[in-house]
């Protein structure tokens, strides 16, 4: 049966898989390189960080990714049956041994690099002065909270939850705290200014992602989770939900505004004065 | 070790009912397991096709839908239903309980597994929990739709969440906790059947690849499967007899406050499923990983490169799979602190695959060989583990999740790893063992065509989801235009699924290819690969009790393929050294 394929059926077969494996490996960092779908702008420090171990990534994982797969073509393509007899080869402990120890240096090297954005992300809090915004997720809607003048968060109740009548979040009208927060479906942020994020939800596991900040962090049943970030390009950028959440995940997304600190001064005069107007 | 003792050996049931439905025969029940996962991979292929489509054409009107076209609860069902199916159905079902039932024993040396009443009951219970899973997509709501991860309290609240969460979420729960316990007994038999009923001669060392990947599969099988077990009842409780395992209090839903649950934690829940979870890739991918060690030995002639290092490979990553579950959970809210553990545990498991990669290599390099179809998917195999393992570097670290978790990145990373990769492990046993469990050839033909077309669209489906991930996309949106930056990714999204439309459709071929040759096949011979472990020692298809009474002796390892002096370039483990020739 098998014996039928001879020299000449396995360098044609030798050659087409060689030749493909080339070409993909030649496609794929072509993409790769091109960048023709891809990240948007970072607009923080930390985004940046995020990048830069992401290169750094990319290259070492490239650099193996085309050793391995030309290697691949290459032993392919060499070991075709031309006639020789295949040699007799049971290992070699050396070089075992050697790429072990290349590995382990190459890829725990890697991670203890990029443990350093991790870090500042999560084993810092938010800088003094920053400004706090709590951020509430629920089917299928984003609401962001600021405490207003008296810089406190007001007490919330869940059964005074009713979106349907302006009261999203359940606020305490008893509560004192409760009079001045302002509560907005889209996120203001002033450029330059360190923000901290509440991050909190009120049915089910959400996800805040916005890629330009390169943050991302779910909003768990039960808990309130600190990030913080520092947006230094004014614009609109759009909030995602990353988390499946129910049937409509892929429309729960709200805009995050970063605008000067004077824009954003004004902006939020505005939301108190209606508030008061109520 | 135990040895079989001669004689005794049972006769073959005559009624059809025993010998092919409730059979005590490893083989039957190996096969039978095959064709569960046929099944099922054909099914799983259907729903993500339906996906595909729905992704790229979204006002397009689909039969047996009321209204015609795809609602977004509909497509979460299908998500759902997907990966299930495909991960413990196909995954777990074929390369494991499939091949590994059909030849562990026969490749040990052994009549038949060490407990086949428990054996026959594994697959029963596998198939009834084929059926309740499935039949989730047709009670009132449909099928759940919070993905295979199931993460409460989405599923667990009931229907208030959406629809689908109600008996479809239950019927789900039901279905996987009834596969943990087939899977658990299945674990125990190979276990068993693996350290007692060696043949004599069958040293540790003398064990096959795909063995020694079959055995550390059950064990991590046998640790996993009972936590998942655990959690699915725990979800029960919460969703059923109103516990709060996984439920906060304070919730509202809606507007609704949920006031019948407080005190849970979902981030419990999440660490239950993990602690599987990570595993079960592994439970997925080892059985391939030791086909394509035997394979690629055997159709390089040559013997497998660093036998001990790979056994030890195979050991490292199922150890170290049960200390990285925390990987899936970088933004999960827990910890900050662990994560670092994670990610550095995560990165080592790197090494151990990265050994049996060179391995591979070193087993193709110098060697003569032979393009069989079944030599292809092994080669693809690596060329797939190689792409798909790369990737999971960059997941492995915490920072880069944070932008890359749960986006199309994560999708095409355990896709190529953990879906196509082992499911080029799965063709290759099959292109392989065909020919002893059915008899017949496949045709060689067919197979390579069958081969250019999956290997050449796997890639062009997966690789290009690197981009989307990489452009923020995230997954299991059931529509792309909710969200504005998904707009420019639209032409991705098309190639995606016009290559998902030809690749599926080349699927046919195979089956084609499968049914046919089993009936009209050229007759396959004793040993028509010249290979040298022991099921090749037997007449194809095997007898009843697979040696006829006969029980083997074994006098050499696995792999010994072109020795130098042999008259001929392979010795098969069970040849006497005298019949050899005395240099050997």
């Amino acid at each position: 049966m098998t014996r039928k394929s001879g020299e000449q059926g396995s360098a044609a077969v030798a050659f087409t898989f060689a030749a493909f494996l080339v070409l993909f490996t030649v496609a794929t960092v072509y993409l790769f390189v091109a960048k023709i779908w891809w990240f948007p702008p970072a607009i923080s420090q930390f985004g940046t960080q995020i990048d830069d171990q992401f290169h750094r990534t990319l290259v070492i994982t490239g650099i193996i990714f085309v050793l391995a797969q030309l290697g691949l073509a290459l032993a392919i393509f060499r070991s075709r049956d031309h006639g020789q007899k295949a040699t007799f080869f049971e290992g070699n402990s050396t070089m075992e041994f050697l790429w072990t120890l290349a590995t382990i240096i190459m890829f725990v090297g890697l991670g203890l690099f990029g443990e350093h954005a991790w870090a500042e992300a999560h084993f810092q809090g938010a800088a003094a002065g920053a400004i706090q915004v709590e951020v509430t997720g629920q089917q299928f809607a984003w609401n962001f909270r600021y405490a207003g003048p008296d810089g406190k968060f007001g007490g919330t109740k869940p059964e005074l939850v009713s979106a349907s009548s302006g009261n999203p979040l359940g606020l305490d009208p008893r509560d004192p705290a409760s009079k001045d927060d302002v509560v907005s479906p889209v996120m203001y942020a002033p450029a330059g200014h360190e923000v901290e994020l509440l991050i909190r939800t009120q049915d089910v596991t959400h996800s805040f992602f916005v890629r330009e900040l390169r943050l991302k962090q779910d909003a768990v049943p039960g808990m309130t989770i600190h990030m913080h970030f520092d947006a230094l390009d004014p614009g609109q950028y759009e909030i995602a939900c990353a988390e499946l959440c129910g049937l409509g995940h892929y429309r729960m997304r709200s805009f995050l505004n970063v605008v000067s600190q004077e824009e954003f001064d004004k902006w939020m005069r505005d939301q108190e004065t209606a508030l008061q107007q109520q | 070790m135990v040895t079989h003792e001669g004689g005794g050996h049972h006769h073959a049931p005559s009624g059809f009912i025993r010998k092919y439905i409730f059979s005590l025969d490893h083989k039957v029940i190996g096969i039978q397991y095959y064709m569960l996962a046929l099944f099922s991979v054909f099914l799983g292929m259907a729903l993500s096709l339906l996906m595909r489509i729905h992704l790229v054409w979204p006002s397009l009107k689909f039969p047996l839908i009321p209204g015609g076209l795809m609602t977004p609860e509909q497509y979460l069902a299908l998500v759902t239903m997907h990966g299930s199916i495909m991960v413990f159905m196909v995954l777990t079902t074929a390369p494991q309980s499939g091949f590994g039932n059909y030849m562990l024993p026969i490749q040990i040396g052994a009549e038949d597994m060490a407990f086949p009443v428990l054996n026959m009951l594994s697959f029963w219970i596998t198939f009834v929990s084929l059926v309740v899973l499935t039949s989730a997509f047709f009670v009132t709501g449909g099928a759940p739709i919070s993905g295979w991860t199931a993460y409460p309290p989405l599923s667990a609240m009931g229907e208030i969440t959406g629809p689908g969460e109600g008996m479809g979420q239950t019927l789900w729960v039901v279905g996987v906790a009834i596969f943990c316990i087939a899977s658990l007994l299945g674990a125990l038999n190979f276990i068993t059947t693996t350290v007692d009923l060696r043949a004599k001669g069958m040293t540790l060392g003398r064990m096959p690849l795909t063995v020694w990947a079959w055995l550390v599969t059950a064990i991590l099988g046998l640790l996993a499967f009972g936590v998942l077990l655990a959690a699915c009842l725990l979800l029960l409780l919460d969703r059923l007899a109103g516990t709060s395992f996984f439920i906060p209090g304070g919730l509202v839903v809606t507007d609704t406050p949920i006031v019948s649950h407080t005190g849970g934690s979902p981030l419990l829940w999440q660490h239950l499923f993990w602690f599987f979870g990570h595993p079960e890739v592994y439970i997925a991918i080892l059985p391939g990983m030791g086909v394509a060690s035997h394979v690629l030995s055997t159709f390089s002639r040559k013997p497998v490169f660093g036998y001990k290092a790979m056994v030890g490979a195979l050991g490292a990553i199922g150890f170290l799979g049960f200390c990285v579950w925390g990987h899936h959970m970088f933004i999960s809210g827990m910890s900050p602190y662990s994560a670092f553990a994670f990610s550095l545990l995560t990165m080592t498991i790197g090494v151990p695959s990265a050994i049996k990669t060179f391995n591979w290599l070193g087993t193709v390099w110098g060697g003569k060989i032979q393009f069989t179809t079944a030599m292809m998917f092994a080669l693809g195999f690596v060329s797939l583990f190689v792409t798909g393992g790369l990737s999971g570097l960059f997941l492995a670290q915490p920072s880069i999740d944070l932008y890359l978790h749960d986006t199309y990145f994560v999708v095409a990373h355990f896709h190529l790893i953990m879906g196509v990769a082992a499911i080029f492990g799965i063709f290759s046993a099959t292109y392989f063992w065909f020919p002893k469990m059915f008899g017949r050839m496949l045709n060689e033909t067919i197979g390579k065509i069958h081969f250019w077309f999956t290997f050449v669209g796997v890639y062009c489906i997966f690789m290009p989801m690197h981009f989307l991930g990489i452009a923020g996309h995230p997954r299991r949106y059931a529509d792309t235009t909710g969200v504005n930056f998904l707009a420019p990714l639209h032409p991705v999204h098309y190639f995606i699924t016009i290559a998902a439309m030809i690749t599926i459709t080349a699927q046919l071929l195979f089956l084609f290819n499968f049914f046919y040759s089993m009936k009209k096949g050229d007759k396959a011979t004793e040993n028509p690969w010249n290979a040298t472990t022991l099921e090749w020692s037997i007449p194809s298809p095997p007898p009843f009790d697979n040696f006829a009474g006969h029980v083997p002796v074994v006098y050499r390892g696995p792999y010994e393929f072109s020795v130098p002096g042999a008259p001929d370039d392979y010795i098969p483990q069970h040849l006497t050294p005298e019949r050899v020739g005395k240099a050997h």
